[in-house]
């Protein structure tokens, strides 16, 4: 190894265990990391720094102010902007040594056996259902090892998949662990619940240390295995992941992952009407339009731009039709995900209704 | 003769507190649908259940003084 090589990595090189042999693991490592938030923000610039050699990363995302908060690695001057590019700029300026190729799409059953496939490893630091099953599945068809992270509000999950835990021969996945993804009247994004900033911090910075550890065969990675950080608490528990025997909803081949309906699956409305908000106002001054804030009870921010009746979406599928004296009804959350689910409920119960979702909900308000 | 409940996520804001004991139950699925009777928001509420940390995705025989432990998925990044 070059002399200049070895000083930037001699403090690394000198532990007992890794040396100069993990070390070139490293720099022969291609690893891809899905979703370039909070996650990412925290894991991307750890594994640059350690050196592994070819990083990838899929966000088809700009940045906005509400990221900010979590999402270190941008600045104020970074918003509206893609942020897989953003990342790669930053990342080989950090280390002259690596190569870091963003793609700025969406992962889908379409393109994600083509790009993971280029890959020895995958991070998935994705913030939604619809992609973290796609991602699983894909790596379980392309047997790649998959390291998962996920937060919400104070607390964070952490696992290893598709790897073999030593002594032993089966591998678990995603779906071992959470079957089927949630109702879908528990859809709950960040934006929707809210995340403590630095949790995705910690969360990450675990996922880094996973894929260090697999990459170089250090340690004992958490393989079959689920570890829960609680920040309040300061409390950890870990679970063991079993094979799941009844588990029977499974695209085994490529050509049923491609085929497989991932929306469907993960309870997605595939075709609702959406209206940005230039249009929600057209609307208020022309129709006789009710809009409807489908968030629980005590959600910020309060809404003061305009008139809205209040019914948490869980309540929704019961509540009295006083729709039908309105020329519009446009639901409205706060990401603009939930409020879709809502346009599905009334949809399907008062199928001559005209409803929208505010598309971005709240946050392209406030 | 006692369970220890663990939660975590959404669980723990439904039933309002992260870990607690309650009487000797014999088997999961009878423990659930107690907790369910109690809590109805669960109902609502995809999650998994471990036992002594082993995620458990049948209903088995409970011993008193295990863990039993409720984990919701979640998916923010």
């Amino acid at each position: 190894m070059p002399n200049l090589l070895y000083n930037r990595y001699q403090k690394q090189i000198k532990l007992d265990g890794f040396g100069i042999e993990a070390q070139e693991k490293l720099s022969n490592a291609k690893l891809l990391v899905i979703g370039a938030g909070g996650l990412g923000c925290a894991s991307l610039p750890y594994l640059a720094a350690a050196g592994v050699g070819h990083l990838g990363i899929v966000d088809f995302d700009k940045v906005e102010l509400s990221n900010l908060h979590r999402q270190v690695l941008y600045t104020h001057e970074d918003i509206s902007q893609y942020k897989a590019e953003l990342v790669a700029q930053k990342l080989v300026k950090q280390n002259i040594e690596i190569t870091v190729k963003p793609y700025i799409l969406k992962i889908d059953n379409s393109n994600a056996l083509d790009i993971i496939s280029g890959y020895d490893l995958v991070i998935d630091g994705s913030d939604n259902f619809y992609t973290r099953y796609i991602v699983n599945d894909a790596c379980v068809i392309l047997k790649k090892p998959l390291v998962y992270g996920s937060v919400m509000k104070y607390e964070g999950q952490v696992g290893v998949f598709n790897i073999a835990e030593s002594g032993n021969i089966y591998t678990t996945n995603y779906r071992d662990l959470f079957p089927k993804p949630p109702f879908e009247s528990e859809f709950y994004s960040c934006d929707d619940l809210g995340v403590l900033g630095v949790l995705p911090g910690v969360i990450g910075a675990m996922q880094a240390t996973e894929a260090i550890k697999i990459i170089t065969h250090i340690g004992m990675p958490l393989c079959n295995k689920i570890l829960t950080y609680q920040a309040l608490h300061n409390s950890f528990f870990e679970f063991v992941v079993n094979k799941n025997k009844a588990l029977v909803e499974f695209p085994h081949s490529k050509e049923q992952f491609i085929n497989y309906d991932y929306h469907e699956f993960c309870g997605e409305v595939a075709e609702v009407n959406e209206i940005t908000l230039k249009e929600l106002y057209h609307s208020i001054e022309n129709n006789n339009t009710l809009i409807i804030d489908v968030r629980e009870a005590d959600e910020l921010p309060i809404i003061t731009d305009f008139a809205a009746i209040h019914i948490p979406l869980s309540q929704l599928s019961e509540s009295e039709n006083i729709f039908s004296s309105y020329q519009k009804i446009v639901l409205i959350c706060n990401s603009g995900t939930r409020s879709k689910k809502g346009v599905s409920i009334l949809h399907n119960r008062f199928p001559k209704l005209n409803i929208y979702s505010l598309k971005n909900g709240l946050n392209s308000l406030y | 003769m006692e369970l220890e409940i663990l939660t975590f996520g959404q669980i723990s804001d439904i039933i309002g507190k992260s870990t607690f004991k309650i009487s000797y139950i014999n088997n999961t699925q009878d423990l659930i649908e107690n907790l369910t009777n109690e809590f109805p928001e669960l109902k609502n509420t995809r999650y998994i259940v471990a036992v002594n940390k082993h995620i458990v995705h049948q209903n088995i025989q409970l011993n008193p003084g295990d863990v039993v432990a409720l984990l919701p998925p979640f998916s923010g990044g």
